[in-house]
């Protein structure tokens, strides 16, 4: 990576997270929303 | 078409398809990603000048793309709700601001990893950074605003103004770097025209593109579900998906 791989990877490495959050922010939300209607 | 539009906007109507079609979005999206990413870390050659920091750009570029294309998305939703008050016009521009803030603080963060070795430093007050700091406020303007209310559909209705009166600043971002003297590079794979990008460089790129904006398609069509459900909960349809959810 030519002395650039901390930038390189670290942006790769931040933008999967997001990527990551995105899938997992809704799914969460779903199943608590889910379970709210469950106890009510 | 007009009957198939009206059905469209009908909670239960648009929760299947939603249900339906995002799994397949879901797939389209890795698989684009996937040889988009691989394809700009393994096969792409190392840029002549900026030798393998180039590689940023197969995150960096998408990410403000797809920034710039979901706040006017957000805004085109913001405009429906306003004239027509169609709640999941609403519904849509409530999920596409926390998407659009996630890629808008993606492409900030990537921007500023290129810009130390590239420039020397994480962060100047040029006009392509500071408009996008500035889309991304917007998105947190709209988040925030449409928290402030206990009424769903009046917090919606004043997101849809901030977020059509904001759309301004979408083309302020996109020509900042003709406009005014930046130091961020001009428009190289976006240009109308001949791309001054060579191929091997920008065919990934372009599946990183559309694999960023099928992406956060399914994810805004997860949280236009979320909305659709919490907003109808207590309906008939909403307690019979409950029964049939899995795991329950």
């Amino acid at each position: 990576m030519s002395g650039y791989a901390p930038y390189v990877w670290g942006s790769f490495g931040f933008t999967a997270m997001v990527l990551a959050w995105n899938w997992w922010a809704p799914r969460s939300r779903r199943r608590r929303i889910l379970e709210a209607e469950l106890d009510e | 078409m007009w009957t198939w539009f009206h059905r469209l906007a009908s909670p239960p109507f648009f929760f299947r398809l939603a249900e339906r079609w995002a799994p397949w979005l879901g797939v389209a999206a890795l698989v684009l990603l996937a040889w988009g990413w691989i394809g700009g870390l393994v096969f792409a050659p190392p840029d002549y000048q900026q030798k393998d920091a180039f590689r940023i750009i197969y995150v960096h570029v998408p990410a403000a793309a797809v920034s710039l294309s979901l706040y006017t998305l957000m805004a085109l939703a913001g405009a429906v709700a306003v004239i027509w008050r169609m709640k999941l016009a609403e519904c849509v521009l409530v999920a596409t601001a926390p998407v659009g803030a996630s890629m808008t603080v993606v492409a900030l963060v990537t921007g500023m990893l290129w810009g130390k070795p590239m420039w020397g430093t994480y962060w100047v007050w040029d006009a392509r950074l500071t408009s996008e700091l500035v889309l991304l406020f917007l998105y947190l303007g709209v988040i925030g605003l449409y928290r402030a209310f206990d009424d769903p559909r009046a917090g919606a209705r004043a997101c849809a103004l901030l977020a059509i009166v904001g759309v301004v600043n979408v083309p302020i971002v996109k020509y900042s770097v003709e406009w005014w003297n930046s130091l961020h590079q001009g428009s190289t794979i976006m240009k109308l025209g001949k791309p001054s990008i060579a191929l091997e460089m920008a065919i990934p790129l372009y599946a990183a593109v559309a694999g960023t904006l099928l992406f956060c398609g399914y994810a805004i069509l997860r949280r236009v579900q979320n909305e659709l459900l919490w907003r109808e909960r207590g309906t008939q349809w909403v307690r019979e998906l409950r029964v049939g959810e899995p795991g329950r």
